[in-house]
């Protein structure tokens, strides 16, 4: 089959289909067949989306009340999808684990929001945007939809600044911005350091307006246990009131997942508590394809870890990199200094020196590897902490790079500073009660973002009829690798614009069968809940849930992290499995069911996050090339920069639930072909 | 270091609630309060005894959903929120005593865990700017002064924690409600909806049995984010030409 011919006709592509040589996972996993996306645009790229949105069908304003739509999490992709929905007529049941849907783990971005505005007439362009996305990503995203992404991104702005969203401003009263890692452009809108609370709480605001008008119905304090599958078709979710502790069942005509990313996998991570993967993971064991999920971000201006209570870590924007200098001492010896007493000529600025044209400025992966490889190399700096290595034994290492704002004090004055950047910096003197304006910060890597998540079409629908999932939850947008602010920009062109656009066409189907309580299935779903909570309940066993959370990420850090081999993975699958069992019959859960209980609540999380854990590593494992968060040991070039295998890898891992692992089950593999017919793949260079 | 806890517990919302005390051995300086309570927990789970209930989120002093009375004070003895507060503020061997936010509209679910949906149904009574989406003009279209948008944004920042009301002796959402009147009020966009606004959210706290403002200030003392008392000022000064205005 020559390239791209069976779904986009009349265009050329520009690479052809990759064939796997290598079979690092072989025993590990099932091939399954080819997929492709069942609804790819076809036609020029820029002309893809408004026909798209001609073409899907209409739902007559009278019909549309009597759709039932269920959207889990109100995050940006979850409130600004209910708050659109809700406007258009439709009955929306809103759903968040915390107290008020303005909580949900978006309000915590700090940096900014992307948008081809060419505001700056600094050569931006949507379809420049496209393009850096797209080859940020290392090429594993797919082209349609992130060139829509692109393009609405100027939409979200104008929406945002209507609703009183209070960006940063120029004397003129004009929008300002500013240039974020991986670009050469200032197409970053932001709100202080506190954009995403600021975007959110639009959203939120927009989102209680249609609370108010009876077309949203939000429950708060409900947590999603199961997905409800009836004749192949999502009709709604199983969930637990966390107050009353009882089991609900809750029906629809179609079921929107925006719950967020499953960094809290690694235990450590900048993401919130709560933050958990099992939406996701109940409905990919109800059929969902899982895609990517070996793709983790690691953000590289996060706190330095400081020792085992440790429970999260927490981001410094990476916004810091446009006035902050980063560097090591050039001699081992300095660690210990004070910086201030390291001579200029003894400081290696190694970003500067090894990315000269993009400098501090390089995108996280390559800049979050640096500063592993310095610390590695014993030129970190902070407090020496002792860390496990592969073959059990320990070691002490600094792991913390210096992130100077001495030079932009000069420049800006403390003043400038501190209005640019203002909170940022007093929340890094609150954690580690040293001033930043005196000595220089310091910041390591840390988990923050996975690309990875359910399958979706152009549309935003899984491959399960009547589910869509929206936001961090789905896997289509960033590739390998997500440049900052992108992803704010992902949950809200989701929720505002393309959902809302795409979901018309799987209601235009309606009115859909009715289903009720007593429907087998439902009762079905109900049923095996609250089975699974009375086990969790009943082991009684001796470990907490937060220890083997703690165990888990461990052993995903270690072996799944910054850098993964075939050896060490083959390992962590291993231990993961046995700790997989630990969990079923060592776990201790207390208190009562039918209560408020947040061990119950963490132990659901985790038991899905174990299994998660091990599809993450199988993927990882398959993935013999190196390509944005995911780094395999054996495949760099010589001078150690990651080296992708177009070849072999350029497809999207969609992983079938295979059954349970222990039992003998096998996640199975679908393929999807990254067929680009508007670029041209390319390694990704930033020297 | 040492301390002694001093912890309310309570089944939930029907039960009678009570103090309980805790020793806890091993806290570093470098714990942020709820990882002391995390160390707390992992304590009472390995005995037997059921973990106190807390909400928390982000942990990084922005999501609002931390609260706790701190030895009598809403977060504690620094200008923050609980989860940035560090044991560094306090010293070995200290008592510290933890309840949860007092106020007859947020009532307690369990232990230390409050139910603040009364905020929300604050700001469902106007809290926002009708901008249908799809209908918005071109951003730029519309300048906003720049020290108007500097104040719109100083107090959007409120968290929604309620640290206000937990301190105010008369429980009112004052500050919390002046904030977001104040956020947008100022920028060009929520003049249309001004009046209305006010008029709305006021009738909808009080509703809600949150007591007036009576300018004491424990509120602006108590908050976080250091939201300024005179939002307070703004917010009765748009009622007050709201109601005159005949809204
Ligand atoms: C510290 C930090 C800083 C960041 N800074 C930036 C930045 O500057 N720019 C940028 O572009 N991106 C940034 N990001 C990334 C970005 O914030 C997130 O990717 C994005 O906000 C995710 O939005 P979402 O709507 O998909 O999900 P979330 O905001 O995570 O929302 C998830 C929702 O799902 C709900 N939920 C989850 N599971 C369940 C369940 N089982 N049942 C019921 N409800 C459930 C939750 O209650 C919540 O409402 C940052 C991330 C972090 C951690
Ligand atoms: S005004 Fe301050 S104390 Fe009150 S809810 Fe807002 S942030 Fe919390
Ligand atoms: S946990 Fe989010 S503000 Fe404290």
């Amino acid at each position: 089959m020559a390239a791209g011919t069976h779904y986009l006709p009349g265009l050329t592509a520009t690479n052809q289909p990759s064939v796997q040589t290598s079979d690092d996972a072989a025993g590990y996993y099932e091939l399954g067949d080819k997929i492709v996306d069942p609804h790819a645009p076809t036609g020029p790229i820029a002309e893809r989306w408004t026909t798209r949105k001609f073409e899907n069908r209409l739902v007559n304003p009278a019909n549309r009340r009597k759709l039932d739509i269920i959207i889990v999490g109100t995050g940006l992709a979850g409130g600004a999808a209910a708050a659109t929905l809700g406007e258009a007529g439709y009955n929306v049941k809103s759903f968040c684990y915390q107290d008020s849907p303005r909580r949900a783990h978006s309000i915590a971005a700090q940096g900014g929001i992307n948008a081809a505005k060419n505001y700056r007439e600094d050569g931006d362009s949507t379809y420049r945007l496209f393009y850096d996305t797209v080859k940020g990503g290392d090429y594993r995203s797919r082209e349609s939809n992130v060139y829509r992404l692109a393009e609405v991104s100027a939409n979200i702005i104008d929406q945002c600044v209507a609703q009183g969203v209070p960006f940063a401003r120029e004397y003129g009263g004009l929008l300002d911005n500013r240039s974020f890692g991986g670009v050469q452009v200032s197409r970053t809108f932001y709100a202080r350091g506190q954009t995403g609370q600021q975007l959110l709480i639009g959203a939120y605001q927009a989102m209680e307006r249609q609370v108010a008008a009876g077309t949203v119905e939000q429950f708060t304090r409900h947590e999603m246990l199961d997905l409800i599958v009836i004749d192949g078709k999502a009709r709604g979710i199983v969930a637990r009131d966390m107050v009353s502790g009882e089991i609900e069942t809750h029906l629809a005509d179609v079921v929107v997942l925006a719950s967020g990313g499953y960094g809290n996998v690694f235990y450590l991570s900048t993401n919130a508590m709560g933050s958990n993967v099992m939406a996701a993971w109940r409905a990919h064991r109800k059929g969902a394809y899982m895609a990517n999920p070996c793709y983790t971000q690691i953000h590289p201006t996060c706190i330095p870890i400081s020792g085992a209570h440790q429970s999260k870590l927490t981001l410094m924007s990476e916004s810091l990199r446009n006035d902050g200098r980063i560097w090591v001492p050039k001699k081992v010896e300095d660690c210990e200094k004070d910086p201030r007493d390291i001579p200029e000529e003894d400081r290696d600025y190694y970003l500067e020196r090894i990315y000269p044209s993009f400098g501090n400025l390089v995108p996280r992966d390559i800049a979050s590897r640096a500063a592993k490889y310095m610390c590695d190399e014993g030129r970190g700096v902070g407090p020496a902490i002792e860390e496990q290595q592969p073959d059990g034994t320990t070691k002490m290492v600094r792991r913390g790079v210096y992130l100077d704002f001495a030079d932009a004090i000069k420049r800006l004055g403390k003043d400038g500073v501190e209005e640019k950047y203002d909170n940022l910096l007093d929340m890094y003197e609150r954690i580690t009660g040293e001033n930043p304006y005196e000595v220089p910060m310091r910041i390591y890597p840390a988990v923050h973002y996975v690309m990875g998540g359910l399958w979706v079409d152009y549309e935003l629908r899984s491959n399960i009829d009547g589910l869509f999932v929206t936001g961090e939850a789905n896997f289509s947008d960033h590739g390998a690798n997500r440049l900052g602010a992108s992803a704010l920009m992902q949950g809200l062109a989701d929720g505002y614009f393309v959902l809302p656009n795409t979901i018309r066409e799987y209601l235009a189907d309606g009115p859909f069968e009715k289903i009720d309580e007593s429907h087998p299935e439902v009762k079905a779903a109900l049923d095996a809940v609250n089975e699974r909570v009375a086990k969790l309940m009943s082991i009684n066993g001796t470990r907490s849930v937060e220890s083997i959370h703690k165990e888990l990420g461990s052993i995903m850090w270690e072996y799944c992290g910054m850098e993964r081999t075939e050896e060490g993975l083959k390992l962590a699958i291993e231990k993961i499995k046995a700790l997989r069992k630990e969990f079923w019959t060592n776990v201790r859960v207390l208190g009562s069911a039918d209560s408020l209980n947040q061990d119950l609540e963490k132990a659901n999380r985790v038991a899905d996050f174990i299994e998660l854990g091990e599809l993450m590593c199988i993927d990882a494992l398959n993935r013999r090339e190196s390509c944005g968060g995911h780094f395999r040991a054996e495949s760099q070039t010589e001078d150690g920069e990651a080296l992708r295998h177009d070849d072999e890898f350029a497809y999207v891992a969609a992983w079938e639930w295979g059954g349970d692992s222990n039992e003998g089950g096998k996640p199975v593999l679908h393929k999807e072909d990254l067929i680009y017919t508007a670029i041209e793949l390319k390694q990704r260079s930033y020297k | 270091m040492k301390v002694t806890l001093k912890v309310w517990r309570q089944e939930n919302a029907a039960a009678q609630g009570a103090m309980h005390t805790y020793e806890l051995d091993g806290v570093s300086s470098d714990m942020s309060f709820l990882e002391m309570l995390d160390l707390l927990n992992e304590q009472l789970v390995t005995s037997g005894e059921e973990p106190v209930a807390f909400d928390s989120d982000c942990r990084e002093g922005i999501c609002g959903m931390c609260s706790l009375m701190i030895n009598g004070q809403a977060h504690g003895p620094e200008v923050t929120t609980t989860c940035q507060l560090h044991m560094r503020s306090f010293n070995d061997g200290d008592t510290i005593t933890i309840e949860p936010w007092r106020a007859e509209p947020f009532p307690v679910l369990k232990d230390l865990v409050v139910d603040r949906s009364a905020f929300d149904r604050i700001i469902q009574a106007g809290g926002y700017i009708s901008a249908n989406t799809g209908s918005a003009p071109e951003a730029n279209s519309v300048p906003a002064p720049r020290d108007k948008a500097m104040r719109a944004f100083n107090v959007a920042t409120c968290i929604g924690c309620g640290a206000c009301v937990a301190a105010c002796p008369n429980g009112s959402a004052s500050l919390f409600m002046g904030a977001k009147i104040t956020h947008l009020g100022e920028l060009p966009q929520g003049q249309p909806e001004r009046w209305s606004r006010v008029v709305d959210m006021v009738g909808q706290h009080d509703h809600e049995g949150f007591g007036g403002c009576t300018n004491i200030g424990e509120c602006a003392a108590a908050c976080p984010k250091e939201i300024p008392l005179d939002v307070i000022s703004q917010l009765n000064k748009d009622l007050r030409t709201a109601l005159k205005n005949g809204h």
